[in-house]
């Protein structure tokens, strides 16, 4: 599967531009803030019906101006796809396949499978356990319909015990069956999503660590455990247990909702010990691992965009990722950096002459072709 | 035209009325205001009528709490009814939406909400009590749930079993699964996962 043409109008720094990809290697040259990240971000955009970044489809228009629109020509199992999207301030965004508007975007999401590496991932480490959840469950519901309905359903019942957890601070005479309600449907569907979550980590790690160690050249193990409370107990005996601290707290203080994933370099929290090349070794080696996963479920090779990706890596780390990326294992590959140096060395590796080469200038690209 | 510039007080009060309906904005509003203007005033006398006399005089069966001009609506004061058999609906459209069907004999219990602590409705804001004094009575064999399958109609469910199950009633829930006329392909999973696991013999179906 392969993006053959994007149109891009106003999505953020660029008012008209189209472009025409080559199948394997496309690269984005520019200094730093004339959108090479952006033109990233318009792909993953229409894979994903949404900016990469979370923000407001409001603040990805253009300046002074009050709508944009994307189109992506793809081919997909040797039948051409177009998808088209657009947002008008005010409005509804629209996704349209073939020209036919989709009525719910989850049926369009996972028809274009995509892995973006970015310097944003960085979250991952840094940020709190949401972040890591999110990784999960946004890799897991790509695949697994079922899990993304678990989950909202599960949301929703928390929403609502903890709303009742509130409304019942200070009485003292309740009915339990008042909460046994919400629990049962708690433990019901937390306990499914545990062990879905439990099931896509095992699977996930020997890939993982396989990359890491690819990336790094050998010397460094890492590691990634599945922390929750329900490892060690069954959800409904924590629910009992925890229910007067909840009561006290006003929330449900246990669930899957408290998750997390352990990231180790070596004994440690990377968080605490990796330097920076190590947390991006770290990120590129899981985002490498999600890829394999989309891969093997959907038998197609999604389509990897690297965004700054050598930045704060060290030659040798440079190298190997150029080696990875350059086997015939990835298909289709965007990357954005600022100068030519580690691309050349790509195409040096890639071999072939499939490659494009695109400048970007300020919100606007001149198209560089070389052949050797 | 600014919309917020009444020629008259009068029209202004009855827009401002209208838009308080539920699905009605404030053009919407005025337009129905102006139809009902150029009509007969007999005719608008009878729709105000209409809508008074629906407040003041509409009374809810003291059975089953369905909207009813009696004190026993026509379903419950209905002798070749099953009165053994109750199904247990969130409002009254669901009783209207059964009825429709002309499937079912029984009669009804409506409960006027289904638990959701985020909206502010507990057990004791519903039509739950009489439900319980109605089932330790005695005369009823069957209980059916037919609240929605959102979240909070499967809690409410599961409220109502917990409350009921010591009782010696059959107590069972709308059947799940692909609808009558639907082709596979467009059902959706979870549903489809359902009707697979919850399968039924096929001379059930046929007889």
């Amino acid at each position: 599967m392969f993006i053959r043409e994007l149109s891009v109008m106003n999505y953020k720094n660029f008012g008209e531009a189209t472009l025409t990809f080559s199948r394997k290697l496309n690269c984005f040259i520019g200094n730093n803030g004339v959108g090479k990240t952006n033109l990233l971000d318009a792909i993953y955009y229409l894979s994903f019906c949404k900016s990469y970044f979370n923000n407001p489809d409001s603040q990805n228009v253009r300046h002074e101006q009050d709508f944009f629109a994307l189109q992506g020509k793809y081919e997909l199992n040797y039948k051409n796809e177009e998808i088209h999207c657009g947002f008008k301030n005010g409005q509804k965004k629209k996704i349209r396949r073939n020209k036919k508007e989709y009525e719910r975007f989850s049926e369009h999401i996972g028809l274009l499978p995509l892995v973006m590496i970015s310097p944003a991932d960085a979250v991952l480490i840094q940020g709190g356990s949401e972040e890591r959840r999110r990784f999960m469950d946004s890799v897991i519901s790509q695949y697994d319909r079922i899990y993304l309905e678990w989950l909202v359903r599960y949301n929703r019942a928390l929403l609502q015990r903890n709303i009742l957890l509130k409304e019942v601070s200070g009485r003292n005479n309740i009915d339990p069956d008042i909460f046994a309600i919400w629990d049962d449907q708690l433990v019901h569907l937390g306990e499914k999503i545990h062990l879905k979550r439990t099931s896509f980590l095992k699977e996930l790690l020997p890939v993982f660590q396989k990359y890491y160690t690819l990336i790094s050249g050998g010397n460094e193990f890492v590691s990634l455990e599945y922390s929750s409370q329900l490892n060690e107990k069954e959800f409904s005996i924590l629910l009992k247990e925890s229910f007067q601290k909840d009561r006290m707290l006003q929330f449900t203080t246990t669930g899957i909702h408290k998750d997390d994933l352990d990231l180790k370099l070596g004994d440690y929290s990377i968080r605490r010990l990796g330097s920076q090349g190590q947390n991006k070794t770290y990120l590129i080696a899981l985002k490498f691992a999600q890829f394999d996963f989309i891969r093997s479920l959907n038998n197609v090779k999604p389509i990897l965009l690297l965004d700054d990706i050598f930045d704060k890596l060290d030659s040798g780390r440079v190298e190997e990722i150029v080696k990875l990326v350059s086997d015939d294992h990835f298909g289709q590959i965007f990357i954005t950096d600022t100068n030519r140096e580690h691309l050349d060395g790509i195409l040096r590796e890639a071999g072939g002459d499939d490659f494009r080469i695109f400048v970007v200038e300020g919100g606007t690209i001149n198209d560089v072709i070389e052949k050797r | 035209m600014n919309i917020e510039q009444f020629p008259s007080k009068l029209l202004e009060n009855a827009v401002t009325e209208f838009a308080r309906l539920p699905g009605i904005g404030k053009k919407t509003a005025l337009r129905l205001v102006l139809h009902l203007l150029k009509r007969d005033q007999d005719e608008v006398h009878r729709f105000g009528e209409a809508i008074t006399r629906l407040k003041d005089e509409v009374m809810h069966c003291l059975l089953c709490h369905n909207i009813s001009d009696t004190d026993t609506c026509n379903i419950c004061s209905n002798s070749s009814r099953d009165h053994g058999l109750v199904c247990v609906v969130e409002n009254i459209r669901d009783v209207m939406s059964i009825e429709n069907t002309q499937q079912y004999k029984g009669v009804y219990h409506v409960l006027g909400g289904i638990i959701s602590p985020m909206d502010g409705i507990g057990p004791s804001d519903l039509e739950i009590e009489s439900l319980l004094k109605r089932v330790e009575e005695g005369s009823i064999r069957e209980v059916i749930f037919a609240l929605s399958t959102t979240m909070e109609g499967d809690s409410t469910n599961f409220y109502l079993y917990k409350k009921l199950s010591n009782n010696n009633i059959r107590i069972t829930t709308l059947a799940r699964g692909v609808s009558v006329g639907d082709e596979l392909e467009f059902t959706d999973e979870l549903t489809l996962g359902r009707s697979i696991v919850n399968r039924l013999l096929y001379e059930n179906i046929i007889s």
